[in-house]
C-alpha cells in the first residue's frame, strides 16, 4: 500500500515535472510581469489597498486595449503587512522568482527605502507611487517616483501657512519613528523660518500612540496660531480629536498621509478647519481627472483617494515606458522611464528631473463638514 | 499649576485603564505562575465585543450612561467566555508540563488572536461610536476636564472595588485564595481547582473587557493589534506593584500611567515609553519584589 502511494505521488510529480516548462515558456512569451508590493493588511492597509485598486484599474485598461505591442501585462501582487523587512523579502521574490520587468512600490518611504536597494542590485526598475521621502529616489538610477517630494510638500505648507492664513507663530508636532513625518516637519520648518515665520513648540510622539494629550497640553502653553501635524490619519484623527478637546481650537496642518475617509470617520466634526497638502483633488475639474474618477467609481464603486491616483499613475507611467522600449533589455525600459517627459497624469503633468523625481503641482485642501475641499493649487519652483 | 492639574487628570485616566488589564495578569499569575501573554489580545477583543455591540444595538444615535453600562456588561461577558475558552483549549491540557511550555502556548495564543483579528475584524482602524457622550468639558479657566476621563476612573475603580469584594468577602474569593496559596492543600479542602481556575480567568479577562470599551470610548480608534503595546505596558505595572498582588497591581499601573503621562509633559515625549520602563527598572532593583510583593522562599 505505501509503495503503492510513493509511486503514484512520483508519477504525478514526473508527469508535472514535464508539463510544466512547456506551459511556463508559453506563458513569458505572451506576457510581461509586473511587480507590486503595498501594505494590504496592518496599520496602513489603506493606503495598499487604494494603490492596488489604482494600479489594477490602469492595468486593466491597458490589457483591454491590447496591451504593450500584443503582449498582456500580469501584476504579481505581494502584501508586505507594512513591515519593511517582509516588504524586502517581497522585493526579492519578486525578481528572482516571478522574474518581473519592474516593481512598483512601496506607499511608505520607510518601506520604499527598505526594497530600494534590493531593486537596484539586480537592476529592476521600480516605481514608488507615494514616497515621498527624498531619499528614496537617491538609493540609485533605477529608483523612480511619481509624486512630489518633502521638501516641495513641507514648503507647500509653510507657505501656505504664511501667506494664505497669515500666521507667523506655528506648533510642529511630528511621528518621530516616521522618515516621512520627521522629513516633512525638517523642511517645513526651514522654510517657515526663512519666511520669516516662527516655530513656538517641536513635540514629537510615536505612531500607535493612544494618548497624545500631554504634548498636546505643552503646545496649548505656547499659544501657537497653527499647528502643523506631519503624520499618517491613522494617528491623526485621534490627535485632531484630542487637541480640539483640550482647547486647541487653531488651524491645524498635514501632508498627503492624512489622505484617507477613514480621517474623517476618526476625527469627527473635530477635523472642521483643517487643512492638508495632496496630490490631487477630486474637486478637480480637468478632463482627465473627471474621466479617471467616472472610471474608478465604475469599478470599485468609491471616489479614488489621492493614493489611488498615485498608483494609477506610476502604472500609467510604467505602462508608457513599456510600449516605448523596443528590446527586453532592463536598462531601456531604465531609459525610458527616465525620459518621462510632460506626461499626463491625474496629478498633474510628470516630467522625470535628473534624480528621477517628477516636477508636479501639489493642492492643499480643506476638511469641512467630513469633506475634503480643494482650497489652492501651489506650482514647483 | 493648572498644566500640572491638568497632566495629573489625564495620567491617573491613562492608569486606571492599565489598572483593569494588570489585574488580569496578576490574578492569573498568582494562580498559575503564568505570564498570559493573551491578555492583551481579551482587551482588544473586549473593544471590539463593544463596537459590535453598540452598532447592533444602535447607540450610537442616541448616546446614553445606560447604553455605556449595556455595552461594558455585554463586553465584559463576551470576553470571560473568551477568556475561558482560552483557559480551557490552550492551557489545561498543559496543566503540570514545564512553565517554559505554558509560556510559549501563551504567546502563540496572543499571535493567533492578533492575526485571527485582522482577518475578521479587518486590520485598518475601526472608530468606536460614542456611546456616552456627555455635554461639553467641564471648565475651569485653563483647566479643561473631559467627563469622560472622570467616567473611566469611576467605572475602573467601581469594578476594582467589586472584585475587592469577591476575593474577601465570599467563597469563591476565599477559595481563589487558597488556590494561590497552595493547590494541592486546595485540593484536599474540597476545592475543585480546576474550576478556581476557569473562574480567575474569567474574571481577569472580563476586567480586561470593560478596560478594551473604555479605552474605545476616550480614544475611538481600535485595531486587532491594539493590545500588543497596553498588554506589555500593563504587564509591567503588575511587576511593579508586586505581581499576584492585586492592590498592587492597581498602584503600579497609576504610578506607570503618571510617570508616562509627567516625563511625556515635562522631559521627551520621544522617549516616555523607555523612560518609563527605565522607572520600572530602578524601583525593580531597589525592591526586586515589587511594591506590595510579598517575599517568597524558594522551596527546595
Amino acid at each position: 500500500m505505501a509503495s503503492f502511494t510513493m509511486r503514484s505521488m512520483l508519477s504525478v510529480f514526473l508527469v508535472a515535472a514535464l508539463l510544466t516548462p512547456g506551459c511556463r515558456k508559453k506563458e513569458t512569451e505572451n506576457v510581461i510581469k509586473v511587480g507590486e508590493i503595498g501594505s494590504m493588511t496592518g496599520a496602513e492597509a489603506t493606503f495598499g489597498l487604494s494603490t492596488h485598486e489604482g494600479v489594477k484599474l490602469a492595468m486593466d485598461e491597458a490589457n483591454a486595449a491590447g496591451g504593450i505591442n500584443g503582449k498582456k501585462i500580469e501584476v504579481i501582487s505581494i502584501d508586505d503587512q507594512g513591515k519593511p523587512e517582509e516588504a524586502a523579502i517581497a522585493m526579492t521574490k519578486l525578481i528572482t522568482q516571478n522574474k518581473v520587468v519592474a516593481v512598483i512600490g512601496e506607499v511608505a518611504s520607510s518601506r520604499s527605502l527598505a526594497i530600494a536597494p534590493i531593486a537596484q542590485q539586480y537592476k529592476v526598475p521600480m516605481i514608488s507611487p507615494s514616497s515621498t521621502n527624498p531619499k528614496v529616489t537617491q538609493i540609485g538610477n533605477y529608483i523612480f517616483r511619481v509624486c512630489f517630494i518633502d521638501p516641495f510638500q513641507g514648503t507647500v505648507m509653510a507657505r501656505f501657512a504664511l501667506d494664505t492664513l497669515k500666521v507667523k507663530k506655528l506648533a510642529i508636532f511630528r511621528d518621530v519613528k516616521n522618515d516621512y513625518s520627521v522629513g516633512l516637519a525638517d523642511f517645513f520648518k526651514e522654510t517657515l523660518l526663512a519666511g520669516g515665520g516662527q516655530v513656538v513648540a517641536d513635540q514629537s510622539y510615536s505612531a500607535g500612540d493612544m494618548d497624545f494629550k500631554s504634548q498636546l497640553t505643552a503646545i496649548r502653553t505656547a499659544e501657537p496660531e497653527a499647528v502643523f501635524i506631519p503624520g499618517y490619519y491613522t494617528d491623526v484623527g485621534l490627535i485632531v480629536r484630542q487637541a480640539r478637546e483640550l482647547g486647541l481650537t487653531v488651524p491645524l496642518l498635514g501632508g498627503d498621509g492624512w489622505d484617507s475617509p477613514k480621517l474623517t470617520e476618526i476625527g469627527g466634526a473635530a477635523m472642521d478647519g483643517t487643512y492638508f497638502s495632496n496630490h490631487y483633488s477630486e474637486e478637480d475639474k480637468s478632463p482627465q481627472v473627471v474621466s479617471f474618477i467616472e472610471k474608478y467609481k465604475k469599478a470599485y464603486g468609491i471616489v479614488p483617494n489621492g493614493i489611488s491616483a498615485l498608483g494609477y499613475d506610476a502604472a500609467m507611467v510604467l505602462i508608457d515606458a513599456l510600449k516605448r522600449t523596443k528590446s527586453s533589455s532592463q536598462e531601456d525600459l531604465r531609459n525610458a522611464i527616465a525620459e518621462t517627459k510632460n506626461f499626463v497624469g491625474i496629478g498633474g503633468k510628470i516630467t522625470m528631473d535628473e534624480n528621477r523625481n517628477p516636477v508636479k503641482p501639489a493642492v492643499v485642501i480643506k476638511v469641512q463638514d467630513g469633506k475634503f475641499r480643494y482650497t489652492a493649487t501651489v506650482e514647483p519652483k | 499649576m493648572l498644566e500640572f492639574v491638568q497632566h495629573v487628570i489625564n495620567g491617573l485616566s491613562l492608569g486606571s485603564i492599565y489598572a483593569l488589564v494588570a489585574i488580569g495578569y496578576t490574578m492569573v499569575f498568582g494562580i498559575l505562575r503564568l505570564i498570559n501573554f493573551a491578555h492583551g489580545e481579551v482587551y482588544m477583543l473586549g473593544a471590539f465585543a463593544g463596537f459590535y455591540v453598540v452598532r447592533w444595538m444602535g447607540f450610537a444615535q442616541n448616546p446614553s450612561l445606560a447604553a455605556l453600562l449595556i455595552t461594558l456588561v455585554a463586553a465584559m461577558a463576551f470576553c470571560a467566555a473568551a477568556g475561558f475558552c482560552i483557559e480551557r483549549l490552550a492551557y489545561k491540557p498543559l496543566r503540570g508540563a514545564p512553565t517554559i511550555n505554558v509560556l510559549i502556548t501563551a504567546v502563540g495564543v496572543s499571535l493567533f488572536l492578533q492575526y485571527t483579528g485582522q482577518l475578521v475584524f479587518g486590520s485598518d482602524p475601526q472608530f468606536f461610536p460614542p456611546v456616552y457622550q456627555p455635554q461639553a468639558a467641564w471648565e475651569w479657566g485653563e483647566l479643561k476636564v473631559n467627563p469622560i476621563q472622570v467616567a473611566i476612573l469611576i467605572i475602573s475603580t467601581v469594578l476594582m472595588g467589586i472584585l475587592q469584594f469577591v476575593l474577601f468577602r465570599t467563597r469563591v474569593g476565599r477559595a481563589m485564595r487558597a488556590v494561590q496559596f497552595n493547590h494541592d492543600l486546595a485540593r484536599l479542602m474540597g476545592i475543585s481547582t480546576d474550576k478556581i481556575i476557569s473562574y480567575t480567568f474569567m474574571f481577569g479577562s472580563a476586567l480586561a473587557g470593560a478596560a478594551g470599551v473604555l479605552v474605545g470610548l476616550a480614544y475611538p480608534k481600535i485595531d486587532p493589534l491594539m493590545g500588543v503595546l497596553p498588554g506589555l505596558k500593563s504587564f509591567a505595572a503588575a511587576v511593579l506593584g508586586g505581581i499576584g498582588n492585586v492592590t498592587g497591581a492597581f498602584l503600579g499601573a497609576i504610578l506607570l500611567g503618571l510617570a508616562e503621562e509627567f516625563l511625556a509633559a515635562y522631559w521627551s515625549p520621544t522617549y516616555r515609553d523607555a523612560l518609563a520602563f527605565a522607572i520600572l527598572i530602578l524601583i525593580l532593583l531597589i525592591k526586586p519584589t515589587g511594591l506590595l510583593g510579598k517575599k517568597q522562599t524558594e522551596k527546595v
